[in-house]
């Protein structure tokens, strides 16, 4: 503990001790215990006691950490509930560490179950990532694991327990890695936004009641009204043909997220919509804000009203400066940006979930007793049939008189499988591993260069088939210059510019320039409806290891054949995203796969161990998941 | 705060004791799974549905009808109970349970075999039953089942049922059920092809998922044989009647 200083960002009150800071956080949550309107009128008398809480978590600098995991009380809604955190903050404190540096950090466990910390994007040995059954067993209640190790990069990270269903409730923080050379980056204030979701539900209830009943968070639904009004628009005709796809596959064209804003509260730094997170600046300064979407299953698009946002980093890595007006964070994601506000005014942060089902909401201000009004939130997006993996302009609902037969719906005639004629019998060999793989170094030269993407035909494995995947992309097309669901027609709508992956390009030159040697094809699938998630078709607790050789370089096409947004995290190796120029591979750590879409990216297996390879939606994890071998 | 760590800590104690419920129970199914890295995929799960449970206004008096299912098991085992009871002035006049293993074989359509018992009205009926329940294209709710009884009977019954949303709360369900005979049963006042059919409309009113008042009207009708018998013991062929009842489940 001696070894951590503090620090509370940008406070203009004198500086607390970690202790105060703490104590202030608790304070904060007993004050929103009592309404969210108190909270606010004590602001007007005492300004330190309410703008505490307002400010986000604190910060921890050095080179050794001690952190503990423990329960707290907290109320977000009213209503109190009791959190997993470490050292009893939401989000954890923010780490901060030296690129450079080996840093110790002793975690002990307070909870009467096990515990463990992942730390989300870092290249470090095995042992040291924190998954337990994978790196290590685990932390024990009232023991404490020691991590140890070098840290070989900088920007912006985070962290997050790897435990059961630890993460929802509260077990997150930043980690923030200052370069050792000069930050190619300028500016002269930032703030780390740690956006989640939290729900007064428990965890596992939640994937109870998913499991129950799928749409049970969608009140959304298609309405008798709604289908009035497209027969009075367009006509029963073409209404019955948009609607046919939709009838035969059994699905909703409005199943966005599967848990919404009817349960999660979303939050900026620990700090609800209603009392709004407060991050200060002055004037012409250059800020910096560092977004981490540490949700557990919400998708944000995120913009500032006012401000043209210079995104520079993604995942940490820096990118070619690109100015954007919005953009969508995956769960795990981390985009750092710049804004130049040039107005003494404040401006809001605002954070609506994909599904447009609530938001996280923060104030950027030259004074705390400023705040800017909150827009309200974009129309909510519907699913097309380009989303379902058909060849198809995206948004074109408008095409019909399709022959549906073809479209793969898995249902009673689907198990008839020789009229689709889809199923290439090399897969088979493969369906135990679940794996497609090009077999041969003299098929190298048909592999797409690195950087430009797969050129490959995207193949269906036999494991694919029964009662656990309910739909498979026919057409899968690619994600890479879509700006996803709900995005696509802001340009044209609100002359936004949001951002694509198309547009990352790293800021430096590639340095890995090696071609991929083969490539290896998932598929992600699931049946929304029995709420299950795998890969291929074959869930984590059935799955052998995803084999990689030591040294090998391979791309990795991920076909998603569900409907639904994947953010695909990949441990201790990067995903280097083929963005389209090989000179410049912006590397990630997590990767949004968009429904009935493929997206590939590149990996150079150069550290040996056990990975974990997952959707970051934490309810569909537990199915959706691979352990990468590299050896 | 000497209260609220006495809750916390009985939180805790019985979350413990869930858990350790939970894992006896895995154990001695033998479906314990290695823990590893996040939640578990495929818990053990149960879930009741009262689907109907209601007073009808009949003419002479009003029955108090339970439909109802619970399933206990995992993503694509189940075992599945189903019971029809019907009681009228404080007796019961029907009592129908099954018991099934409901296996899935497609991602919409789950195969169940298993037992039936008619315990009233008498003479009682036992069954072996397979059944297949799913949601069909164009989202038709399905229960559908062949039942093979004693004595060569047999029994097909079709249900289907379809929602349709006024509002996301608001919902009218139409449900259409077929019952066919192989052989006419006189004790029960059955006869042999279509025996009756029934059809409703139930306009309920989510409160929440899980629970929502409904009100309706049932149509049903005896056909053939059957309807021979019912006129010959009295009783009418068709009638009409108003319910008023609730759906939960949990």
């Amino acid at each position: 503990m001696s070894k951590q200083t503090t620090d509370i960002q940008l406070l203009t009150s004198p500086l607390m001790t970690r202790r105060h800071f703490v104590s202030g956080m608790a304070a904060g949550s007993a004050l929103l215990g009592l309404g969210l309107g108190l909270g606010l009128e004590v602001n007007a008398g005492s300004v330190n006691a309410s703008v505490l809480p307002r400010t986000g978590p604190s910060t921890l600098r050095g080179k050794q950490f001690d952190l503990t995991i423990g329960y707290q009380d907290v109320n977000f809604t009213g209503t109190p509930r009791v959190a997993t955190t470490v050292n009893g903050s939401l989000p954890a404190p923010v780490l901060r560490w030296r690129e450079g540096d080996r840093v110790t950090l002793r975690v002990k466990n307070n909870l009467s179950v096990d515990t463990s910390i992942h730390w989300h994007g870092m290249i470090l040995p095995t042992e040291m990532d924190g998954v337990p059954g994978l790196s290590f067993g685990g932390i024990k209640p009232g023991e404490i694991f020691e991590y140890q190790f070098d840290v070989k990069q900088s920007g912006t990270y985070w962290y997050h327990s790897h435990s059961g269903f630890q993460e929802p409730t509260g077990l997150y923080g930043a980690i923030i890695i200052d370069p050792k050379l000069p930050d190619p980056v300028s500016y002269d204030r930032e703030h780390v936004v740690v956006l989640s979701d939290w729900s007064d539900e428990s965890p596992h209830d939640i994937y109870a009641k998913l499991k129950k009943l799928s749409h049970y968070y969608n009140f959304r639904e298609r309405t008798a009204i709604d289908l009035w009004r497209d027969i009075k628009e367009k006509g029963l005709a073409q209404t019955w043909n948009e609607r046919a796809m939709w009838n035969q596959m059994r699905m909703s064209e409005t199943d966005i997220a599967d848990v919404t804003g009817y349960t999660y509260i979303h939050l900026m730094n620990g700090v609800t919509p209603a009392e709004g997170w407060v991050g200060l600046f002055k004037r012409g300064e250059k800020v910096r804000l560092r977004f981490i979407n540490a949700s557990s299953m919400t998708i944000f698009d995120l913009r500032i009203p006012g401000l043209t946002m210079t995104v520079v980093a993604a995942d940490g890595q820096n990118v070619q400066p690109v100015s954007v007006d919005e953009f969508r964070i995956g769960v795990a994601e981390t985009y750092d940006v710049i804004v130049e506000p040039s107005a003494a005014r404040a401006y809001t942060v605002f954070a609506q979930s994909i599904d447009r089902s609530g938001y996280a909401r923060g104030t950027l201000t030259p004074d705390v007793g400023l705040t800017a009004a909150v827009p309200a939130m974009d129309e909510a997006p519907v699913l097309g049939h380009g989303d379902m993996g058909m060849a198809m302009n995206h948004g074109d609902h408008s095409m019909h008189g399709m022959d549906h037969s073809q479209h793969a719906m898995a249902d009673m005639r689907g198990m008839d499988h020789s009229q689709h004629g889809m199923f290439a019998m090399k897969g088979m060999d493969h369906s135990q591993h679940g794996i497609v793989e090009t077999p041969t170094q003299s098929e190298t030269q048909k592999l797409g260069k690195a950087g430009l993407g797969s050129t490959r035909e995207i193949t269906h494995v036999a494991s694919e088939l029964g009662p656990h995947v309910d739909m498979r992309a026919e057409a899968p097309q690619s994600g890479l210059n879509d700006p996803g669901l709900g995005l696509r027609n802001h340009q044209q709508l609100h002359g936004r510019r949001v951002l694509t992956y198309a547009d990352l390009k790293n800021l430096t030159p590639t340095l890995e320039k090696r071609e991929p040697s083969r490539e290896i094809e998932l598929h992600l699938t699931g049946n929304m409806s029995r709420y299950m998630w795998s890969m291929n078709g074959i869930k984590f607790a059935d799955a052998e290891p995803l084999q990689l050789k030591y040294g090998e370089r391979v791309r990795i096409t991920l076909v998603n054949d569900t409907m639904m947004t994947h953010p695909m995290h990949l441990h201790g190796l990067w995903s280097e995203l083929e963005t389209g120029d090989p000179d410049y591979i912006p590397r990630k750590h997590t990767v949004l796969v968009q429904p009935g879409a493929k997206i590939s990216y590149l990996v150079s297996a150069d550290a040996i161990g056990r990975w974990a390879y997952h959707c970051h939606l934490v309810y569909h994890m537990p199915g959706m998941f691979r352990e990468v071998r590299v050896s | 705060m000497k209260k609220k760590m006495n809750e916390k800590i009985k939180q805790i104690i019985k979350n413990k004791h869930r858990r350790l419920i939970a894992y006896t129970l895995l154990t001695v199914l033998g479906l314990a799974q290695p823990v590893l890295a996040g939640g578990k995929d495929d818990p053990l799960l149960s879930k009741v549905m009262i689907d109907q449970l209601e007073l009808r206004d009949a003419d002479d008096s009003n029955p108090l009808v339970l439909e109802g299912q619970a399933w206990l098991g995992k993503d694509l085992h189940k075992l599945w109970l189903k019971a029809d009871v019907e009681r009228v002035a404080g007796e019961t006049e029907e009592l129908e349970l099954q018991a099934l293993y409901s296996q899935a074989i497609a991602p919409y359509w789950d195969l169940q075999v298993g037992l039936r018992q008619d315990s009233k009205p008498t003479p009682s009926r036992s069954w072996a039953v397979l059944g297949l329940q799913g949601l069909a294209p164009y989202f038709f709710e399905v229960d559908s089942a062949l039942f093979i009884g004693e004595g060569g009977r047999t029994a097909l019954r079709v249900q289907v049922e379809y929602e349709l949303l006024f509002t996301q709360q608001l919902i009218l369900s139409s449900e259409l059920e077929a019952n066919f005979y192989g052989q006419n049963d006189s004790n029960l006042g059955i006869g042999s092809g279509l025996s009756d059919l029934q059809a409703g409309l139930r306009l309920r009113y989510e409160i929440r998922r899980e629970f929502a008042p409904y009100i309706g009207i049932n149509w049903q009708k005896s056909y053939g044989n059957s309807a021979g018998y019912a006129r010959k013991a009295g009783h009418d062929v068709q009638d009409t009647q108003w319910v008023l009842g609730i759906r939960a489940w949990f």
